[in-house]
C-alpha cells in the first residue's frame, strides 16, 4: 500500500484499486458474511428492545458492518482491540457472544464489559484481548499506541486495533497517537469509520481536507481511504496493513468510508439534519447486499446459505435475548467496589 | 531528593524489566531536573523514552502500555503543564478498574514536580493537587524528602492503582531534605501519615516542603512558651490517613492545616470537614488553615512571589492566634 495521493484509480477520495483475489476460503468468506449478518441482525434487536422499553440506550453499528474486514484481518488470540461503540462486529468476532452483548444492553449482572456500570456498547474485556473503552472516545487513541509499544519492546508481533469515528479525530488526543506510533512504528491500525455525521455535524464543518486518509503522511505512516460496502475489500486493505505491523514496519491509517443507517442512538432523531433522501439513497449502498453480491460472485454464497443462516442466527438471538432478560440485575453493593485494587496487592 | 528519587528510579528498573520512563527531555538529558539523569545510557530508548511535547499522550501511552503488562513512570515536566492529561488522568486512568468491574487495572505513575519559591511564576510553581484528591480511583502523595521519596516511589511503581507523585522542586536539592536514605530498595505504604513530632497542645497538619516552614516555627514558639506541639506530615493526599489526624486532635484539640495550594476546596478543607463530622466535641478552638491567597498562581516578581507564598512567620502568627483559644 502506498501512502495517501500516489493511490492507483484514486476517485473523490476512495481508492478503486484492482480486485485481486483474497486469501480466505469460500468457508471463511461465509464466516465473514455471516458475522456481518450477525451483527445487523443482533443490532436490530437492541433497536427493537429499546423501542419496547426494556432497554434505556442503545447505539448501533448499521451501516458499518464492512469493517468485519478488518476483523478479519485480525487475529484475535495475539492482537488487541482498542474499539469504539460501533464496533460490535470487532468484538463478537474476539469472541463476545449474542448473550453477552445483551446483557451488556440490559446492564445486567455479570456483563462481561463493565457489570453494568457504563452505556451498552462501552466495550472491554481482558480475557477476549478488548481494552475497556470510555464514552469520549479520542482518548483510546494514544492507549492504542501505548498498548501496542508494550507489545514491541519486547518484540513481539501484536497488532492493535483501534477505531473512531470522523468526528473524534478532531480531538487533540487523535493526533498525539498517531504522531507516537508514527516516531516508534507502533503495530496499529488506526481505524476511522466516517460516516459523515458526529451526531448532526456533517463532515464540512468537521473538517477542511475531507480526505482523512490525507493525514497519514504527517506522522510518516502510510494511510488509505476505503468504501466500507464491500467487505472483502476491507480486508484485502487490512490484511496488507496487519502483516506490514507485524513485520515491524509500523502503522496504517485507514478511513473506511460507511453510511449511519440509525440516528447517532436511540436518544437522536436524525431527521432533524438529514433528509429521507439521502438516508434512502445511503440504505441503496448496505454493505450487506454489496458483500453478499460480491460472495455470489465468487460462488461462496447462495440463497439457501443465506437463509440457513439467518434462521439460525435468529434462533440465537432468541435464546440470547430470553437468558439476558431473565437474568439479574446488579445487586445495590456492587455500586460501590472495584474502586481501587483490594488491600495490600502490588504488582 | 533528587539522588534518591533517580537511585530508586535506577534499582526498580534493574530488578523488574516492567518499568519503562517516558516524559520530555527524561532521556538524553535525564530530565530538566536531573532525576532521569544517565538511565537511557543503561536502559535504552525504548525504556527511558524522549516523549513527544505533549502531556496528554504521555499519560495515554503511559496507560495502553500499563494495560499490556508494563509499569510506566510517567513524568510531566512540571505538575503546571498536567492539564492537557486531565481526561487521560482522571477520565481514564482512574476509572478504569471501576468501569471495566475491576477487569482493568491502570499501574501507572505519574511523577511530577509541584510549588513554588524558585522564581517559576505563573506555570512553574503551581499546587494543584486538590483537583486530583478530589476523583476517586486515584492515589496522591507528596513525599518531603529523600527518604519518603525514594520509600513511596517503590510503592507506587507496585501499586495496582494510578499514583500521582508529587515532588516539591524547594526540597529537590536543599540538605534540609536529604534525610537518610538507605542503600537499597525499600517501601512506604500509601496512606500513612508520619507524626513527625509529637505533642499535646495542638497539631498542625501539613505536607510537603511547608513542613520546614511549620517545624521552625514550631521550634521557635515552642521554645519562647514551653509549648508543645504536635505536627504531622500528611505523605499522602489521597487515600487520607484519617486515624492519624482525627486521634492526634482528638488529643489537643486545636488544629491547624498549612499548604501551599490555595485554600478554597483544597486538602485543609476536606480535613476540616472529616474533623467536624468525627471529632466537634474535642474541639478547643476554630479549625485554621494557612493557605495560598485566592490568585489564580504564583506571580513572578521577587516581593509577589514572597507575597504569594507562606513561611515561619505566617505559620507563627496562625499558631500565636488559635492558641489564644
Amino acid at each position: 500500500m502506498e501512502s495517501n495521493g500516489n493511490l492507483p484509480g484514486r476517485r473523490g477520495g476512495v481508492a478503486t484499486l484492482e480486485r485481486p483475489a483474497v486469501d480466505l476460503s469460500h468457508v471463511e468468506l461465509r464466516q465473514m458474511y455471516e458475522l456481518m449478518v450477525l451483527s445487523r441482525m443482533l443490532d436490530e434487536r437492541m433497536v427493537l428492545m429499546n423501542r419496547a422499553g426494556r432497554a434505556a440506550f442503545q447505539i448501533s453499528c448499521q451501516g458499518h458492518e464492512g469493517v468485519t474486514g478488518i476483523a478479519f484481518a485480525l487475529d484475535p488470540a495475539r492482537d488487541w482491540l482498542v474499539p469504539y461503540y460501533r464496533d460490535l462486529p470487532a468484538v463478537l468476532r474476539f469472541g463476545m457472544t449474542p448473550r453477552e452483548v445483551l446483557m451488556s444492553l440490559l446492564a445486567k449482572q455479570g456483563e462481561p464489559n463493565s457489570n453494568g456500570r457504563q452505556m451498552p456498547a462501552h466495550y472491554g474485556s481482558r480475557r477476549l484481548r478488548i481494552v475497556t473503552t470510555g464514552s469520549p472516545v479520542g482518548t483510546q487513541i494514544p492507549q492504542a499506541a501505548g498498548v501496542a509499544l508494550a507489545a514491541k519492546i519486547p518484540g513481539e508481533d501484536t497488532v492493535v486495533y483501534t477505531a473512531i469515528g470522523e468526528g473524534g479525530t478532531s480531538e487533540g488526543d487523535f493526533h498525539e497517537g498517531l504522531n507516537w506510533a508514527g516516531i516508534y512504528k507502533l503495530p496499529v491500525l488506526f481505524v476511522v469509520q466516517n460516516n459523515h455525521y458526529a451526531i448532526s455535524v456533517p463532515l464540512e464543518k468537521q473538517m477542511a481536507n475531507q480526505d482523512i486518509s490525507a493525514r497519514a503522511e504527517g506522522y510518516g505512516m502510510p494511510g488509505i481511504s476505503i468504501s466500507g460496502s464491500d467487505a472483502l475489500e476491507v480486508y484485502r486493505v487490512a490484511r496488507e496493513a496487519v502483516d506490514r505491523a507485524r513485520r515491524g514496519d509500523g502503522p496504517t491509517l485507514i478511513e473506511i468510508k460507511v453510511h449511519r443507517f440509525t440516528p447517532h442512538s436511540s436518544d437522536d432523531d436524525h431527521f432533524q439534519y438529514r433528509t429521507k433522501d439521502e438516508l434512502a439513497q445511503d440504505r441503496q449502498d448496505d454493505p450487506l447486499v454489496v458483500t453478499a453480491n460480491r460472495l455470489k460472485e465468487l460462488g461462496a454464497l447462495t440463497d439457501e446459505h443465506e437463509q440457513e443462516m439467518r434462521a439460525r442466527i435468529r434462533q440465537l438471538i432468541n435464546e440470547a435475548g430470553e437468558e439476558a432478560e431473565n437474568a439479574p440485575y446488579p445487586d445495590p453493593s456492587e455500586a460501590f467496589t472495584q474502586v481501587y485494587a483490594p488491600e495490600g496487592m502490588t504488582v | 531528593m533528587i539522588e534518591a528519587l533517580h537511585d530508586g528510579l535506577q534499582q526498580e528498573m534493574e530488578r523488574d524489566e516492567r518499568i519503562i520512563l517516558l516524559g520530555e527531555d527524561v532521556g538524553r538529558k535525564g530530565g530538566v531536573f536531573k532525576v532521569t539523569s544517565g538511565l537511557m545510557d543503561q536502559f535504552g530508548e525504548l525504556r527511558v523514552i524522549d516523549a513527544p511535547l505533549a502531556e496528554s499522550s504521555i499519560v495515554g501511552v503511559a496507560i495502553g502500555a500499563a494495560v499490556n503488562g508494563l509499569l510506566p513512570v510517567a513524568e510531566i515536566q512540571f505538575l503546571d503543564f498536567i492539564h492537557p492529561a486531565m481526561d487521560q488522568i482522571l477520565n481514564e486512568a482512574a476509572k478504569f478498574r471501576y468501569r471495566s468491574a475491576g477487569d482493568f487495572g491502570c499501574p501507572i505513575v505519574i511523577r511530577t514536580p509541584y510549588g513554588g519559591g524558585i522564581h517559576g511564576a505563573l506555570y512553574h510553581s503551581q499546587s494543584i493537587e486538590a483537583m486530583f484528591t478530589h476523583q476517586p480511583g486515584m492515589k496522591v502523595v507528596a513525599p518531603v524528602d529523600a527518604h519518603d521519596a525514594k520509600g513511596l516511589l517503590s510503592a507506587a511503581i507496585h501499586d495496582p492503582d494510578p499514583v500521582l507523585f508529587l515532588e516539591h522542586k524547594r526540597a529537590y536539592r536543599d540538605a534540609y531534605f536529604s534525610a537518610d536514605v538507605p542503600d537499597d530498595l525499600y517501601s512506604l505504604p500509601i496512606g500513612k501519615a508520619r507524626v513527625v513530632r509529637e505533642g499535646s497542645d495542638m497539631t498542625i497538619v501539613t505536607y510537603g516542603y511547608y513542613l520546614k516552614e511549620c517545624l521552625d516555627a514550631v521550634q521557635e514558639y515552642s521554645d519562647e512558651q514551653q509549648a508543645s506541639i504536635e505536627v504531622i506530615d500528611l505523605r499522602s493526599l489521597r487515600p487520607l490517613d484519617k486515624e492519624t489526624i482525627l486521634s492526634s486532635v482528638m488529643k489537643t484539640g486545636k488544629v491547624l492545616i498549612v499548604h501551599e495550594a490555595n485554600k478554597f476546596g483544597g486538602i485543609g478543607g476536606e480535613i476540616s470537614a472529616i474533623l467536624a463530622e468525627e471529632a466537634f466535641a474535642y474541639l478547643d478552638g476554630p479549625i485554621m488553615r494557612v493557605a495560598g491567597p485566592e490568585v489564580p498562581a504564583m506571580p513572578y516578581a521577587p516581593p509577589l512571589e514572597k507575597a504569594f507564598l507562606q513561611d515561619k512567620h505566617t505559620v507563627r502568627a496562625a499558631i500565636e492566634k488559635l492558641a489564644a483559644y
